[in-house]
């Protein structure tokens, strides 16, 4: 029994890992770069629906609906302030540098703004838990939500790139950025929608996270958001279902290495496994082999 | 250049020959003790500080009424300000030695008091309230502490949990990735077989992982222990008590000064921390009489704000610098090293009944007394009998 329960508390965990992978898959996708910020847009995001129903009395709903829109709208901004000049840099590690310098912006400002306590987070999602055999396994209700969110979340983003127009020009700009803008697509625009999605994504992952693992501090999205990223590196970067299959996975590895292994070495062997999974298959589970035509 | 060092070096000696003059023919003049207080007075920790202070303000005007030190009055200099940072601490309490400071309460935090330790070893007597890593007084024989260190706390944890026989079997739950979480219960753990406790469950989880404690709470379950002692801060406490209601682990509960602040965490549902226990010197609900004259006036005297434990820390070494100084006999127009030497081998013969239990200290400094411990009950603390 003990078994189900441990892969239960994984999947739990993992599904957490998944909402945010899929954010940093997306945006690394179509952008082709790594946004280290995506974690402190999650951390934004919780602020606000934390305060819009705290401070404002907003209902959960609204606030939910608040903190989507100014994690999208901070999505864009940062993308046409901070990233979308450096596009054309010649390195590629500047706007690298440039999304780490972000990630410490966020945390600090937010740091200067709600203050460095932990907040305990307020209940915005109210399911009953699921018991199965006789009360010895109980589900959480968030995590039968994060789940089910997660898989809509999923088939939509695959659906909104493979069959819209944006969705394609997406595609396009992942591919090739000159041929794409060549064919008459908006190369800066859609990219800025990539942002607002992934960002929009983030306000989604922040409230589930909080949910799940209800205390909320400025750097309650960094440590997640690294680990997120991993799983999104395992799942093979870029690919849609492999952020979910390699956030769920890395969820479940570092449960079961908590209580099989140690408590202590959990993340080590978290990140061992990432390194053997990335040496026999280095585009990740799901990653497609693209060969670059010289 | 050859001439140019010998001015410099010439000046330096007349700055330096000024500065140690200074406070000699202040001292010559009046006829007053002066005491500095370094904490952090603005900034993140800016309540510890302030606490610091006006406690030992009201300690001293106490004192003073009642004679001051050995027939001498006290006089409080202003506080000096470090916000917690060591380079701060070392210039205010070169500030305050300027301004004729002959002993020191203070330095309120652990960082802080560790390199302002190493300056005033052997010159200045040193006596920190609250500063609780183990090196703050291991520089000089004459620096003194309040409060438990952090080592401490964990093996008194242990010695209080066997005396009111609230446990026999233990289970640990720790940030093995800190160095104050990792002393507790380092001390704590090797203290339980001295004490007749059983650890059945010793659990770790890491400051990068700290958001999923599902699998270590289920082996404590599992483990069958009837305490689970805590020795994190807060904010990591609230969200194992969280996680424990949630697989309906029902378990004493115990922490150590960390765990002092779970009751204001924003939004925190306090019934969760309902029967929690904490080590802890001093609460402001203690019935005792002694603690409600000091809480009144801490009350009058700043607007109706509760004294917390940093607050009873510091009114203690206030009386106990007293108490020291009466025995030593020492007067006002001495040097700040010989009232150091004679007060700390007075240190060692002194006992005082404070706020935070009956005193007394041994040779490295160390205080010596009973552990108290509340538990949170209603939403607020009591103390325990």
């Amino acid at each position: 029994m003990s078994f189900i329960s441990y892969l239960k508390d994984g999947i739990n965990l993992g599904s957490i890992y998944a909402i945010i992978a899929l954010g940093y898959t997306m945006v690394y996708g179509i952008a082709k770069m790594l946004n280290f910020a995506h974690g402190d847009v999650i951390m934004v995001g919780a602020f606000v629906i934390l305060t819009a129903i705290t401070k404002a009395g907003m209902s959960p709903l609204l606030s939910v609906i608040l903190g989507v829109v100014v994690c999208t709208v901070m999505g864009v901004v940062i993308e046409m302030v901070a990233y979308r000049p450096l596009r054309k840099a010649a390195s590629n590690l500047a706007v690298l540098i440039t999304a780490i310098g972000v990630s410490y912006l966020l945390q600090n400002l937010a740091l200067l703004i709600f203050g460095a306590d932990a907040k305990s987070f307020v209940t915005v999602i109210d399911v009953p838990n699921v018991t199965l055999f006789d009360g010895q396994l109980t589900i959480k209700g968030i995590t039968i939500v994060t789940i089910v969110t997660c898989l809509i979340i999923m088939i939509g983003l695959t659906l909104f790139v493979n069959k819209t127009k944006p969705g394609r020009a997406m595609k396009a700009v992942s591919e090739d950025k000159d041929a794409a803008q060549l064919m008459g697509v908006n190369v800066n625009a859609t990219i800025s929608l990539t942002f607002a999605i992934g960002s929009g994504l983030a306000a989604i992952a922040g409230l589930l996270l909080c949910s799940a693992y209800p205390t909320l501090t400025p750097y309650t999205g960094a440590m997640p958001g690294i680990k997120a990223f991993v799983a999104a590196v395992f799942g093979g970067i870029g690919s849609i279902p492999g952020a979910m299959v390699g956030g769920i996975l890395l969820g479940i590895i570092e449960i079961f290495g908590k209580a099989y292994i140690s408590s202590q070495v959990a993340d080590a062997i978290v990140f061992a496994v990432l390194i053997i999974v990335l040496l026999v298959k280095p585009t990740g589970l799901f990653g497609k082999n693209i060969q670059e035509k010289v | 250049m050859r001439n140019w060092k010998k001015v410099l070096s010439v000046t330096a000696a007349a700055a330096m020959a000024v500065t140690a003059m200074t406070p000699v023919s202040a001292m010559a003049e009046e006829e007053t003790f002066k005491i500095g207080v370094i904490g952090p007075m603005t900034g993140d920790y800016a309540q510890y500080g302030t606490n610091v202070y006006n406690a030992a303000a009201i300690a001293i005007d106490e004192v003073n009424a009642n004679g001051g030190f050995n027939g001498y009055q006290v006089e409080l200099l202003d506080a000096g300000d470090d916000q917690g940072d060591p380079e701060k601490s070392v210039n205010a309490y070169n500030d305050l030695l300027d301004k004729g400071m002959q002993m020191l309460c203070g330095t309120v935090t652990s960082g802080a008091c560790i390199a302002v330790g190493a300056e005033a070893a052997e010159t200045t007597f040193l006596f920190t309230p609250s500063a609780s890593a183990v090196d703050c007084i291991t520089a000089g024989s004459n620096e003194f502490r309040m409060c438990f260190t952090d080592p401490a706390q964990g093996a008194k944890s242990a010695q209080y949990i066997s005396e009111k026989g609230l446990a026999s079997k233990v289970a640990v739950l720790y940030d093995s990735m800190a160095d104050y979480n990792v002393g507790v219960h380092d001390a704590f753990v090797a203290a339980c077989p001295e004490y007749g406790l059983e650890v059945v469950a010793d659990e770790a989880y890491t400051t990068d992982s700290n958001t999923d404690y599902s699998v270590q709470l289920g082996k404590i379950k599992d483990s069958g222990a009837e305490l689970l002692f805590l020795p994190n801060y807060y904010s990591d406490n609230a969200l194992i008590l969280q996680q424990a209601a949630d697989i309906d682990l029902d378990i004493q509960v115990f922490g150590v000064d960390g765990m002092d602040g779970i009751l204001s965490v924003e939004n925190f549902d306090t019934s969760l921390a309902e029967g929690v226990m904490l080590l802890t010197p001093f609460s402001a609900t203690a019935e005792d009489e002694a603690s409600q004259n000091f809480v009144k006036a801490y009350n009058d005297a700043h607007n109706g704000e509760t004294p917390n434990q940093f607050a009873a820390d510091a009114y203690d070494v206030i009386y106990a610098m007293k108490a020291a100084a009466d025995d030593a006999g020492i007067t006002p127009d001495m040097s700040n090293e010989d009232i150091s030497a004679a007060m700390s081998a007075s240190m060692l013969n002194i006992e005082i009944e404070g706020l935070t239990g009956t005193a007394k200290w041994t040779e490295d400094g160390e205080c010596d007394k009973s552990p108290k411990a509340v538990v949170i009950k209603d939403g607020a603390y009591e103390m325990m009998e």
